[in-house]
């Protein structure tokens, strides 16, 4: 095992033997890649060309004006290709792929973007892909499915544990213990063994990269406050990672679900429920019980509906350099109404949780102080979860009819 | 220690059988009745695997024996006391299999001084490879129990060696590629493999993944000392009951 990658205590790599191999190949590749200056120069010309890099850093005039506080701006990863941030992983680990002469890709996804960003990648460069999928995320973000099916991947529903985005990364590692020498596991967030964190992170940090620029260049000062939802921690670490050393609050946003006294949440680092475990190859804060069995998890948005959380984020939390909230589901839904009304944005729901925390703390800030939302994606994937939230009768119409349709 | 009962069975025996079981699965009764039933059909050494909600190197079969077992109630704590009645009612040598968090969660040092006191002789972790298990091979070697590491066809010679060095009483080879539980071919790589393996270590070897019949037991005689037989026990279990254990374990070898 060439390097094991911790953080403060967290991370490692607890790999079944049979992957050792492996990783070292993925370790090494990745580092050559990294050395190779003209590496990051590919990356970001497929970013700018196949997806939508660099994307906009916009002014929330009307939501600033409605909290007559802090300058709200908001970093648009919806606008990239497929309409999630996942797009600037999935597009690195396949440069990657390509260098490592594989021809097989597998991913596991929960609200689907991942598996859909896998899917378009892997039918641009023309590898074979499966994408391993919770049963009931199956269920409820059907649209998502039927794109990565209709883009060529196979998917697989997960019908093991608890059928959500923890057991579809058991269900690729089973995979990929078989499949090793054709196939690269494309892991969807800064989670998982070493190197996974870091590589994740590594692609994902071009969203801070560019905010910083943007916001320097709009506001000609850093930010007050950035604010990110936060389920394995991808689109979290890609925007704080450029901000880290700077005088700059970082704040992650976990999914509250019912309320984090409730035990229907997901809030590893901002509720009394998480505490230090090794499983899915690292180490961080599970939410799991005394005997070390990982509970289940709950949120509206299945994308955060994860029971651990990146290493990276794990180490931030310790040293105090993240602070880490949680949004419930009421609240989220509330949230994504007022930015659809205020500003004609449709954020996901996963993201929207970081919107719930800035509008808690907006009115609080004064105008000199901007702060930054990362929007990680765009919510139209989630209609039939918001057309249920919103109990809208059209939307129910439409559904009947639609089903009748197809009996006939 | 192991490793001397290893040898001293060995002179009589080609081929040792170790069995593994799901502990509480089905329930704690019914799997102190197929350990009864294994031992009386004369295993040599047995894997009792603590289960986790999160078994990823296991595959369909063991995997829904822990989530069933979960799913009644199987505590850590139960495990530990299951394992010392069998340890003290059976001759053979026992070990724990079970993933790290569990060990990790428990305490590491606590877990192996609780492992000796149940008289239990040793431990495979499989997500746990010996540059993570520093506490854990102190702990172990404080109680005088054996580490079980792991060989898979991918591992290195060079890492072989290095593996060799943490681990104790035999070296646990896996088959093939894969998860437990599906199909290995018993070839000409398999014997290449093997003795890549018999050239990095003075360990006794035991082979699992896969093993399933007699045909295979002898095919690993004269190639390896232990012939681990998992997946197929639950299986025969679950298709014809437990007294099928008792013949199915007497005709392999």
């Amino acid at each position: 095992m060439i390097e094991r990658g911790y953080y403060d205590g967290f991370g490692g790599a607890f790999l079944p033997e049979v992957l050792v191999a492996t990783f070292d190949e993925l370790e090494q590749t990745f580092r050559a890649a990294k050395a190779d200056e003209g590496f990051w120069q590919e990356y970001v010309r497929v970013m700018s060309t196949y997806s939508c890099r660099p994307t906009p850093l916009t002014f929330a005039e009307n939501l600033t004006r409605h909290f007559g506080g802090a300058r709200i701006y908001i970093k648009r990863e919806d606008l990239n290709h497929t309409g999630a941030h996942k797009a600037n992983n999935v597009m690195g680990q396949g440069l990657l792929v390509k260098r490592m002469g594989k021809s097989r890709v597998i991913a596991e996804t929960g609200a689907g973007q991942h598996g859909v960003a896998t899917a378009t990648m892997a039918a641009r460069f023309g590898f074979k892909c499966t994408i391993y999928m919770g049963e009931v995320d199956v269920q409820r973000q059907r649209p998502n499915v039927f794109w990565m099916e209709r883009l060529g991947a196979e998917v697989v529903p997960v019908t093991e544990g608890t059928r959500i985005l923890k057991d579809a990364i058991n269900e690729a590692f089973r995979d990929w213990v078989t499949n090793m020498d054709t196939t690269h596991y494309v892991l969807g967030t800064a989670c998982g063994p070493h190197p996974f964190p870091e590589m994740v992170t590594y692609f994902q940090s071009l969203i801070g990269q560019e905010a910083r620029e943007q916001v320097l260049a709009e506001t000609g000062r850093l930010p007050h406050r950035i604010y990110a939802c936060v389920g394995g921690g991808s689109n979290a670490m890609g925007i704080f990672n450029a901000f880290l050393k700077d005088e700059v609050e970082l704040v992650g946003v976990e999914a509250g679900g019912k309320g984090v006294t409730t035990g229907q949440h997901a809030a590893r680092l901002a509720s009394e429920d998480g505490s230090v475990g090794v499983a899915q190859g690292y180490k961080t804060f599970f939410l799991q019980d005394e005997d070390g069995q990982m509970m289940e998890t709950h949120s509206v948005a299945a994308g955060l509906d994860y029971v651990g959380v990146s290493p990276i984020l794990a180490s931030l939390k310790q040293s105090g350099r993240v602070r880490f909230e949680a949004a419930t589901d009421t609240e989220v839904v509330e949230a994504l109404q007022l930015t659809i009304q205020k500003e004609g944005l449709i954020p996901a729901l996963e993201s929207a949780h970081g919107f719930v925390q800035a509008f808690k703390e907006a009115p609080q800030m004064s105008a000199e102080n901007a702060i930054i939302i990362n929007q990680s994606g765009r919510g139209d994937k989630d209609i039939f979860t918001v057309a249920d939230a919103f109990n809208d009768p059209k939307w129910q119409a439409f559904i009947k009819a639609k089903a009748e349709a197809y009996h006939a | 220690m192991l490793e001397a009962y290893i040898r001293e069975q060995r002179e009589k025996k080609d081929i040792l059988l170790m069995t593994h079981i799901v502990l509480g699965y089905p329930s704690f009764d019914a799997s102190l009745e197929i350990v009864h039933a294994m031992v009386e059909a004369g295993v040599d050494l047995m894997e009792l695997q603590i289960p986790f909600s999160e078994p990823i190197a296991d595959g369909p079969v063991i995997l829904h024996a822990n989530q069933q077992a979960l799913a009644s109630g199987a505590k850590v704590q139960r495990s530990f006391e299951f394992a010392r009645k069998v340890a003290s009612r059976f001759e053979i040598p026992f070990l724990f299999m079970t993933y790290y968090n569990i060990l990790f969660k428990y305490g590491v040092s606590g877990f192996a001084a609780d492992m000796k006191a149940a008289g239990l002789k040793g431990a495979i972790v499989p997500d746990l490879p010996p540059e993570e298990g520093a506490a854990y091979l102190d702990a172990m070697q404080t109680h005088d129990l054996a580490p079980i590491f792991i060989y898979a066809p991918t591992t290195p010679e060079e890492r072989m060696a290095q593996i060799a060095q943490c681990g104790r009483g035999f070296i646990y080879c896996v088959a093939r590629k894969g998860v437990t539980g599906k199909k290995t071919a018993f070839s000409d790589d398999l014997s290449t493999y093997l003795s890549r393996c018999r050239e990095a270590t003075n360990l006794p070897l035991a082979v699992g993944f896969g093993v399933k019949s007699k045909q295979d037991v002898d095919f690993l005689k004269g190639k390896a000392d232990i012939a681990v037989v998992g997946t197929q026990t639950i299986r025969i279990i679950e298709q014809q009951g437990i007294a099928a254990v008792k013949p199915f374990i007497a005709q392999l070898r």
